[in-house]
């Protein structure tokens, strides 16, 4: 929304405030509106894209594996996990909520799946359906208490966060841990499937950036039809070629390991569905409206209590799906469930990829970009052999370079108000 | 246009309002003031719907209506802009205009249909912007009244009610909010109702002015031949006797039209 160019059209002229720094055409004119958005806090997600580079540049400089074929694949299997609780957390943060039970919604979920395969004799497939539908329950249950009661999310995802821990480990009942290693069964093919033929990761590249292309001209020709400003057909060019280029990166990558890899692709799917939703539905303007004024959504006629549960129940189903993923990948689930770091990474992730604790702003996309950053340092440092702590430490510094990040961009927009 | 007719209205043991009258006709601004407390926002809510009327009628182009909700007001064409706003800052003014009311087109948004509507409006308006895609937290408070004030314009009312417009805005800021005001009535023949504490804003835009004191009427003064110092006697009650009467009696009649 907040980057479409306001150059083009000449009908924007006359709106524009003579004393606004007149955004100009050309690469001064880019450059000009680039650091007006640094001064004003709209930085979006360059900080980070900028951290991502900085980080992989050291580790590659520290070991040169790092950035080989087969560690980066295994790097994008294993955000996955992290990455579904991290884009549900980002609906979260929207509304200016947290949600603390993720961690152990995806643990008990992960152990419902096991159960309900191994012990109950569920097929894969219903188990999966039967965990992702807890989940979806866990979340409505937060989110009733949350709207209708009146109970803080605080408190309440607190008391998800014990309770639901308490379900995952009766759940695992005595025996206490499952494998999962039916190879070929569905939850072993979640993160286990390549597609090995070189094209297939040409063909999802070239596919998504004429997709990105299509859309985009569409756009921004429908919009000058209408006599708004557009994006040049320049740009839209531009763009979608830097997109092209860099997705046919990635597949020249997974193709000289082991092929493109299904979990980050539907990680991708679901991260494409969900920032949809939000800038192009009436419901995502909704999450976004009560996220920045719970008065100015309420006498715009929203239903805000319906919009918080609905928004705590997307979370409990992507700390579900999380959990199966984490399950599959682990191929198999112990006592210690998806583990007590997967809920401060997934937080950390959303907020390290842009999306504000202070409700209103992001992306679905941020939780990408986050989680890439906070797997990058945990697999970094695992290939350097640096214990935990420093890990914990390091990641912890990041976190609080986020949302120092997020707050002082906070602060400049409000200072920033023109004319 | 929109005529209230001996309203009356209790808090508890509060009589907020008691057998208040007001006219609105189209392309008229009247100025509503009065002391705090007086129940100017009082007045306002039962128009808008909020609060409900003890008794007293409300007549609207002629006919009595009842307005229980909000909603009932909306649809008969009477716009209220809060004195909190009530715009979210995160979201860009297209956003804010529509919120609620998105435009859509197969289901999904219709992001340059609304855009292009948002422009109009502005540009009709008069009203300058640095860019309809910014957020409004980016907006300076004159602007951002004027974004709030075109919301409520997007469902085409015919009397629109301002809750202090002015009161948080500096002198330039104010100076635009005021040839909105003009312009809603002048080119879009609007029947405006001004609340406001600001004698000068009172004196350059209203036609009409309405004193609430204490929850009553204490005069309704035509502009053109009335002095502030009557006005504000009138407000504070200071010198509640013969010649503010006398003044009120004199120019009653005529704001009536
Ligand atoms: N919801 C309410 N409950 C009880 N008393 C109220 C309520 N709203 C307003 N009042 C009382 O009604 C009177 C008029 O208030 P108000 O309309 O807000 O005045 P104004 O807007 O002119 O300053 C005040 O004495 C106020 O305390
Ligand atoms: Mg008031």
């Amino acid at each position: 929304m907040s980057d479409t160019d306001q150059t083009a059209a000449p009908a924007a002229a006359a709106q524009v405030d003579p004393r606004l720094i007149l955004a100009e055409g050309g690469v001064r004119g880019y450059l000009r509106e680039f650091w007006r958005r640094v001064r004003g806090g709209e930085l979006g997600s360059i900080p980070v894209v900028v951290g991502l580079i900085v980080i992989w540049a050291i580790f590659q400089s520290l070991n040169s594996g790092f950035l080989s074929p087969s560690y980066l694949t295994e790097l994008s299997i294993n955000i996955v996990a992290t990455g579904m609780l991290a884009l549900g957390i980002v609906f979260v943060l929207l509304l200016g909520e947290i949600d603390l039970s993720i961690g152990s919604v995806s643990s008990a979920c992960a152990a419902i799946v096991a159960v309900a395969n191994q012990t109950w004799g569920l097929s894969e497939g219903l188990s999966i359906l039967l965990a992702v539908a807890a989940g979806l329950a866990m979340g409505l249950i937060h989110g009733f208490f949350f709207a209708k009661i009146g109970v803080p999310a605080f408190i309440v995802t607190l008391a998800g966060l014990l309770g639901w821990l308490g379900v995952s480990l009766w759940v695992l009942g005595k025996t206490g841990s499952y494998n999962l290693t039916n190879s070929n069964g569905l939850i072993d093919l979640l993160t286990n499937t390549y597609f090995e033929e070189l094209f297939w990761g040409y063909l999802v590249a070239i596919v998504v950036a004429v997709v990105y292309f299509v859309i985009s001209l569409r756009g921004s020709l429908a919009r000058r039809r209408a006599g708004i400003p557009a994006r040049s057909v320049t740009e839209v060019i531009i763009r979608s070629a830097v997109l092209a280029v860099v997705l046919l990166a990635v597949a020249v990558v997974f193709n000289q390991a082991r092929g493109l890899p299904l979990a980050p692709l539907i990680f991708l799917a679901f991260i494409l569905i969900a920032g949809f939703v939000l800038n192009h539905t009436s419901y995502g303007r909704k999450v976004f409206a009560v996220g920045g004024s719970i008065e100015a959504a309420r006498r715009a006629g929203i239903n805000v209590a319906a919009v918080r549960i609905s928004v705590f129940a997307i979370s409990g189903t992507m700390a579900a799906i999380g959990g199966v993923f984490y399950a599959s990948v682990n191929r198999g689930v112990t006592q210690s469930g998806t583990g007590q770091q997967i809920l401060m990474y997934a937080i950390a992730a959303a907020v390290i990829g842009g999306t504000s604790l202070f409700g209103g702003r992001g992306s679905a996309f941020s939780a990408l970009l986050g989680v890439l950053v906070i797997q990058s340092i945990a697999a970094g440092m695992n290939l350097l052999g640096i214990t935990n702590y420093a890990q914990y430490m390091v990641t912890g510094i990041v976190l609080l370079a986020a949302v120092v990040i997020d707050s002082v961009s906070r602060r400049s927009q409000k200072a920033s108000g023109r004319a | 246009m929109l005529a209230l007719r001996g309203i009356s209205k209790r808090f508890g043991a509060v009589q907020a309002l008691a057998d208040v009258d007001l006219e609105v006709h189209a392309g008229e601004v009247v100025a509503l003031v009065g002391d705090n407390g007086a129940g100017k926002s009082t007045l306002v809510k039962t128009i808008a719907g909020v609060e409900t009327i003890d008794s007293g009628v409300i007549e609207w182009q002629g006919r009595p209506v009842s307005i229980g909700k909000p909603h009932d007001a909306t649809n008969l064409g009477i716009a209220t802009v809060y004195q909190d706003l009530a715009l979210a800052d995160n979201l860009d003014v297209v956003g804010n205009l529509f919120l609620g009311r998105e435009i859509r087109r197969f289901g999904l948004l219709d992001e340059v249909e609304m855009e292009r509507r948002s422009r109009e409006l502005l540009d009709t308006l008069s009203i300058k912007i640095p860019s309809v895609r910014i957020p409004v937290a980016s907006l300076s408070g004159g602007q951002r009244q004027t974004v709030a004030i075109s919301r409520s314009l997007l469902g085409d009312p015919k009397v629109v009610i301002l809750d202090e417009p002015t009161a948080a805005l500096g002198v330039e800021q104010t100076a635009q909010v005021l040839d909105l005001v003009e312009r809603l009535r002048d080119e879009r023949g609007l029947g405006v109702i001004l609340i406001s504490h600001n004698m000068a804003d009172v004196g350059a835009v209203a036609d009409k002015v309405a004193v609430l004191r204490l929850g009553r009427n204490n005069g309704t003064f035509g502009m053109r031949d009335t002095t502030q110092e009557q006005i504000i006697s009138a407000i504070t009650g200071a010198s509640d006797n013969a010649v503010t009467r006398r003044a009120a009696r004199q120019t009653g009649p005529e704001g009536e039209k």
